[in-house]
């Protein structure tokens, strides 16, 4: 069975210190076409491989040694400081909206992926994020998502509850067909209602894909 | 002493030891405080002999550690001298913190009785309950010595001229010496007793033993607090990776699997495996959350705030972290208080506000609920005052019954810069 019908195969950096997903996770990218040119297991190593290998996208474990605590995400940040076009995937064992906002925060919010690392258990819906992220997309755990659903506090709070959940669709990195085809209604409609929110969340018109990360931000902060 | 055994056991000579040394030492203090006494009163003319007076004030010090040490002689307990433990290092801090406690001129007041009063009593007590007797039973040993086997005087008072009676003489002194330990005994006991009062007064003591109390609870708590965080690690690097690992190859299996009775059953485990990684993520955030760690209280609390089923405001503003064990208090406390309002308040809204101000960290957790909550109805805020109060910390609540419910919790402690989460 093939997987990613999504053209040509990745290549990838993966940072993770667990043997065993890093291990997997190779396997598992390999699976599905994709060539892993690095596996490291610390974020010092991730910035080299990534220096050295100019990869398509980036896959990392937030806690890493030494001290075990965010060094993934640092180095992911980091790395989108000097080059804020690279696609980064952050695999996270904890729904948190802080790290998935420092994350949106860095580079200009676009090619960036935060997911629970229950996901790449999901090997479709894995790689299907995996490839929107290497495409510049912006994808948040729907997990992250489901949580911020439970708050209703400004600005979110002019949203109409169709709109928020078309919001937490985008957040969840899907396109306007794949969105429509949720909630079954037409594209005219989904456009309308992201024109919508795009307005009341005062996002200025510029660029299309911009403006759907802005609109995430906003979301994610709110 | 009222014991059968004791004069067989250890113990009359210990006090004799105790006596016998009491005198010495006593006797030598006298000789010191005499000496010092008038070396500083001469000097005292140069005007060089007033840091020596300093020097001499301390001079109870020397001899109350002594007096304390020469205790374990008589008696198991321990006798703590509580002096203050100096604020900073130096011998300036140290020489300040010592004349300023009253516990210095207390052990100053007591090498002085000491030097006059009291190692007399002892010397008196070991010449009449030991060395009297004694010298009664040396009567053979003297007649054989110095009396050239003719005669001996016991006690130099009364001569006695033959062999037998020199023997019988010994034998009253053996007698006499039971009489004597017994003596030697009350009167180091009663020396001990009156040191110990002086020196390690009781109800100091008591305060003591509240301090250390207090401190070993903190170590309680901090030990807590870190097999928490050992746990959470060990879940996280353990079962966790494993399960994502499990979940990841039945991922991949079922991409193998044609379709039919073996597909289903990949797909149940698949599920299930998901299912108890979505348990076990819940656990280890209940254990020990990360995001306290990587981003202080107001994140911690914001996402426990995420994940309340009642709506919450939170307006938490805190310019930098806490200590770390007001930290984790604080967001126990906060969940404790989320997980209350969410099973038995019935309220609509709750708020968290709070910040750091004037020395103390406050939070408040507000709600519309009902009411009526009682912290002393096993609502689980007793175990986290307990908490609370380890880290000089106060926890109230007011919830009259129709509500509104108050939780207010304050933490004495300063804030540290937050670190710099971009470096």
């Amino acid at each position: 069975m093939r997987v990613d019908q999504g053209g040509r195969p990745l290549r990838v950096v993966l940072a993770e210190d667990s043997v065993l997903l890093r291990e997997g996770l190779v396997g598992l990218l390999a699976r599905c076409g994709h060539e892993v040119v690095a596996a490291v297991g610390d974020a010092r190593a991730l910035v080299a491989a990534v220096e050295e290998q100019a990869p398509d996208i980036v896959v990392t474990d937030v806690r890493m040694p030494p001290d075990f605590q965010d060094e993934g995400l640092h180095a992911a940040v980091r790395l989108r400081e000097r080059r804020p076009a690279l696609p980064v995937l952050v695999l996270s064992q904890y729904v948190q909206r802080s790290y998935a906002a420092e994350l949106l925060d860095s580079g200009d919010g676009s090619g960036v992926g935060y997911l629970l690392k229950d996901r790449v258990g999901q090997v479709e819906e894995f790689v299907e994020a995996l490839r929107k992220v290497a495409d510049g997309g912006t994808v948040v755990d729907p997990e992250v998502v489901r949580q911020l659903l439970r708050r209703r506090r400004d600005p979110l709070e002019q949203l109409t509850p169709r709109e928020r959940e078309v919001l937490a669709l985008i957040a969840e990195g899907k396109s306007n067909g794949a969105i429509a085809r949720e909630l079954v209604v037409s594209d005219a409609a989904v456009g309308k209602h992201i024109g919508n929110i795009l307005t009341k969340l005062d996002l200025p018109q510029t660029d299309e894909t911009h403006r759907r990360v802005l609109a995430v931000l906003t979301y994610l902060r709110a | 002493m009222s014991r059968p055994g004791f004069l067989l056991s250890a113990w009359p000579w210990r006090a004799a030891a105790y006596l016998l040394t009491g005198a010495v030492t006593g006797a030598v203090t006298l000789v010191v405080i005499v000496v010092v006494a008038a070396v500083c009163g001469a000097l005292t003319l140069v005007l060089v002999g007033l840091p020596l007076l300093v020097v001499a004030a301390l001079g109870g010090i020397p001899v109350a550690g002594t007096e304390r040490r020469r205790l374990r002689l008589v008696g198991r307990a321990p006798a703590a001298g509580r002096h203050q433990v100096p604020t900073e290092p130096g011998l300036r801090p140290w020489l300040t913190t010592r004349l300023r406690e009253p516990m210095t001129w207390r052990e100053l007041g007591y090498a002085l009785l000491f030097a006059v009063l009291l190692w007399p009593v002892d010397a008196v007590a070991i010449v009449v309950a030991l060395f009297l007797p004694l010298s009664v039973v040396a009567t053979p040993l003297l007649m054989a010595t110095a009396g050239e086997g003719d005669e001996a005087k016991v006690l130099k008072q009364w001569t006695v001229t033959t062999w037998p009676a020199a023997y019988a003489v010994a034998v009253l002194g053996l007698l006499l010496l039971a009489p004597g330990a017994y003596v030697l005994g009350a009167t180091a006991g009663a020396r001990a007793a009156l040191t110990r009062l002086l020196l390690s007064p009781p109800e100091g003591e008591l305060g003591a033993r509240v301090v250390e109390l207090a401190r070993s609870r903190a170590r309680l708590v901090d030990a807590f607090e870190a097999e928490r965080r050992r746990i959470e690690r060990d879940l996280h690097d353990g079962a966790q990776q494993r399960l994502v690992a499990l979940s990841m190859t039945l991922g991949l299996a079922r991409l193998d699997a044609p379709p039919g009775p073996l597909a289903d059953q990949l797909a149940k485990a698949h599920g299930e495996a998901g299912d108890a990684l979505a348990e076990l993520r819940e656990l280890i955030q209940g254990i020990y959350p990360k995001v306290l760690t990587d981003y202080g209280l107001e994140a911690a609390v914001t996402d426990a705030a995420d994940r309340c089923a009642v709506p919450v405001d939170v307006e938490l503003r805190l310019p930098g972290r806490t200590p770390q064990a007001v930290e984790s208090a604080a967001y126990f406390v906060v969940c404790e208080a989320l997980a209350n309002i969410e099973k038995h308040s019935g309220a609509e809204r709750a708020r968290i506000s709070g910040g750091h101000r004037a020395g103390r960290l406050c939070l408040e957790l507000h709600d519309d609920g009902r009411g009526g909550a009682d912290p002393a109805a096993g609502s689980g805020l007793t175990g986290l005052a307990d908490r609370v109060s380890v880290l000089d910390g106060r926890l109230a609540l007011t919830s009259p019954p129709g509500g509104p419910t108050l939780l207010r919790v304050e933490f004495p402690c300063e804030l540290t810069r937050a670190a710099d989460r971009s470096a």
